[in-house]
């Protein structure tokens, strides 16, 4: 069929059984633009920022296990979408970007809106396309969908010259991709199965290391299960946060810099680590010397340069988790005996008795890991949480009840300030269904504002907690301890009117400075179906503890929250 | 852990923005790269480059990781029996002693091949490490301009 290369985009987005687009029109890309007005077989979102419509697709992508679709035009509106790419690029998160370019007879003269996309974005992509002619566009749109969701996960981008969208052509959407390089590969090498199923069977002491990769790869039944047959103690890091589920015995607790010191002292102990979807990064493993030091290493990851990056490995097994852990336990049922893990669990538990993941709760002022508590308590495992950048992010992933995977969606590998709001903007219009509340900081929330707007013309009533501290709070935290209290520019006193802010944008406010308010103002917010904010003043110099300072030993961690109540 | 040298082949797909990819990743991730070369593979839709890199064994396991995972790239080669040339062009003066320089080059595979009324070219192509003896051979006749190729390799 004859049709326009905007067309072709339309219908190809289609194919691929995307429902939902978000994005931000601008000159390059207004073909597409004029294309999406005239169809209904998708939905567009439009976000008032390109930042902000990549991260919507990111959240929309990581709540639904779905590629995620963002649109921009070119110049500007492609450099905003860099730190979405960049975001969904650390955390392996798939994603198909489309934006605008000049015209293919201005690329290269400095035309109005021109920038080297593909240059800009090479190191920050999985893959990414500068389409030439319109006859290859059907077969890099099928490529960039493939490449996006297939082996590792991660974005695309496609930059497409205006002419190339104006221009007709015959459309024949491929039915599959022909892509002689690149071979992703699922099923983990038997021979090398087995002998880590020997190395657990053999371990006194062995530990499942739970990373991003089981979410991305759905495993977390089957890991679960593998935990359960074995009765093997787990880790998640930041990304796998309710993988094994919030009540699971065998659940020890997060790792790595703000991990519990059961976590922790888990990892520097273990003799065996059975690392699944996991890659070893730097708030994980503390000193890189003194890690794991008395360890062997099965390291399952989908992608080879993960294994051995940073960590000499045992056995290496290059597959997807949960293909490579269905076969592991075909082969574990029989041989491994429960019973030989006893000791090690006792010595866990001792070590969770010996320094909790804890808090002082108080009463004159309120705590932020008590929010995260109460929004545990009041909507649970129902509710999506996706979260900003900074302390927040460290209390929320210590303290609240995740009982499954991609019930948490956070910017982990970057570290993306602004990142929470737009992307439960995706996770909502992924599950309408749900309950999603961004917990982020007075700092954070500010990146990405005018997200308001769209969540309020939208009907999208995700809830915003602001744990408000007045400060930038993890970098205040820093310089209280390793800056003797040089609060260089992280003090946020002069702050704008919440609760005005967001019903000028068409949503609703709360200022909350008791326990009782907040109890009032989340249960009005879920009731209400409007964008909200809840302003919760909390107690200014609380920190996120435990705490391994940057570049020591694991085991080496700051525990004692001395602050009491100074409110 | 030791540095070492390593000769590595890319096969990759003849694309655009390929050699950007490569050599984007060394940048990007702090690798070095001694010489790069590329050229397509005749009758093909590929491309071969022949990287010489240097670092310990882990950097170097890393290279060839991170280029495999180059969606273009279809095979990676770390050399090790390989036969390894490089070219260099080293132009002298005119009034230099010809005859001396000719056999030199002799020794290393090479020959004059130009002269013109004020300058003479002279070739030689040979093992990276036999190139740079030759340079330094014929520095004592005051070259006025070298150009080397970089390295291609082949395994036996």
């Amino acid at each position: 069929m004859k049709m326009s290369g905007a067309q072709m985009v339309c219908e190809a987005i289609i194919a691929e059984g995307v429902k939902t687009v978000f994005g931000y029109p601008g000159g390059a890309i207004m073909n597409v633009y004029d294309e999406i007005y005239k169809q209904n077989a998708f939905r567009h979102i439009l976000t008032r920022h390109e930042q902000a419509a990549v991260h919507a697709a990111d959240g929309y992508a990581r709540a639904t296990g779905e590629v995620g679709v963002a649109m921009v035009t070119s110049g500007p509106g492609f450099t905003n979408a860099v730190t979405g790419l960049a975001t969904a690029y650390m955390d392996s998160i798939p994603l198909v970007v489309i934006s605008g370019q000049v015209p293919l007879s201005l690329i290269g003269t400095d035309g109005f809106q021109e920038i080297d996309a593909v240059g800009i974005s090479r190191p920050c992509t999985k893959h990414n396309y500068l389409v030439r002619s319109l006859e290859d566009l059907p077969r890099i749109l099928k490529e960039a969908f493939y490449i996006a969701r297939s082996g590792r996960p991660g974005p695309v981008l496609v930059d497409i010259p205006k002419d190339i969208t104006g221009e007709m052509g015959e459309f024949h959407y491929p039915n599959k991709v022909d892509l002689p390089t690149y071979k992703p590969r699922y099923k983990g090498n038997d021979r090398q199965i087995k002998k880590a199923v020997e190395a657990i069977v053999n371990a006194k002491k062995p530990l499942l290391y739970i990373g991003g990769g089981a979410v991305l790869s759905d495993a977390y039944e089957l890991i679960r299960e593998l935990a359960n047959v074995g009765q093997i103690p787990a880790v998640e890091t930041l990304m796998a946060r309710g993988v094994m589920g919030a009540e699971n015995p065998l659940f020890i607790g997060m790792l790595g810099m703000h991990g519990s010191y059961a976590a922790n002292m888990a990892m520097s102990e273990t003799d065996l680590i059975i690392s699944l979807g996991a890659r070893f990064d730097d708030r994980v493993t503390g000193k890189l010397s003194e890690f794991a030091r008395y360890a062997d290493i099965i390291h399952i990851d989908i992608d080879p340069a993960n294994i051995g990056k940073l960590v000499d490995v045992d056995y290496p097994i290059v597959g997807d988790v949960k293909t490579v852990v269905e076969k592991m336990l075909s082969m574990l049922r029989e041989k491994v005996d429960p019973d030989r893990y006893q000791v090690w669990r006792e010595i866990l538990a001792r070590y969770d008795e010996l320094h909790p993941l804890l808090y002082n709760d108080c009463d004159d002022v309120i705590k932020p890991q008590w929010v995260i508590e109460r929004i545990g308590e009041l909507v649970g495992e129902e509710a999506i949480i996706t979260s900003d950048v900074g302390q927040h992010q460290m209390w929320a992933a210590q303290f609240y009840p995740f009982d499954r995977p991609r019930q948490w969606i956070n910017s982990g590998g970057l570290g993306t300030m602004g990142f929470g709001f737009p992307a439960a903007l995706g996770a909502k219009m992924g599950h309408p269904e749900k309950t999603v509340i961004n917990i982020t900081g007075d700092g954070s929330i500010l990146m990405n504002v005018q997200e308001l707007v769209t969540a309020a013309e939208n009907e999208l009533p995700v809830i915003n907690v602001i744990l408000n501290n007045h400060f930038l709070g993890m970098v205040r935290q820093w310089q209280t301890f390793f800056y003797d209290k040089r609060y260089s520019e992280t003090d946020l006193s002069y702050q704008p009117n919440w609760k005005m802010l967001a019903e000028a944008c068409g949503g609703v406010g709360y200022d909350v400075t008791t326990k009782e308010e907040f109890d009032t103002a989340l249960k009005s917010a879920i009731e209400g179906g409007k964008v909200t904010f809840i302003n919760v003043a909390v107690d200014r110099f609380e920190n996120v503890l435990p705490m391994v300072p940057a570049g020591g030993a694991l085991y080496n961690m700051l525990l004692e929250h001395k602050d009491q109540c100074d409110g | 852990m030791d540095k070492v040298r390593r000769v590595i082949s890319v096969i990759v797909a003849n694309e655009a923005q390929v050699l950007a990819r490569v050599s984007g990743l060394f940048a990007g991730r702090g690798y070095n790269i001694d010489s790069l070369t590329v050229a397509p593979i005749p009758g093909s839709n590929f491309s071969h480059m022949t990287i010489v890199t240097r670092g310990n064994r882990r950097v170097i396991e890393q290279i060839v990781k991170q280029l495999h995972k180059l969606i273009p790239t279809y095979k990676v080669i770390e050399h090790e029996e390989m036969v390894e040339k490089e070219m260099v062009l080293i132009k002298f003066s005119i009034e230099s002693p010809i005859a001396e320089i000719q056999a030199l080059c002799q020794a290393y595979n090479g020959s004059i091949v130009n002269a013109g009324p004020d300058m003479f070219i002279a070739m030689a192509a040979d093992e990276a490490g036999r190139i740079a003896h030759f340079i330094e051979a014929v520095e004592r006749y005051h070259p006025m301009e070298i150009v080397r190729s970089g390295v291609v390799a082949m395994e036996r």
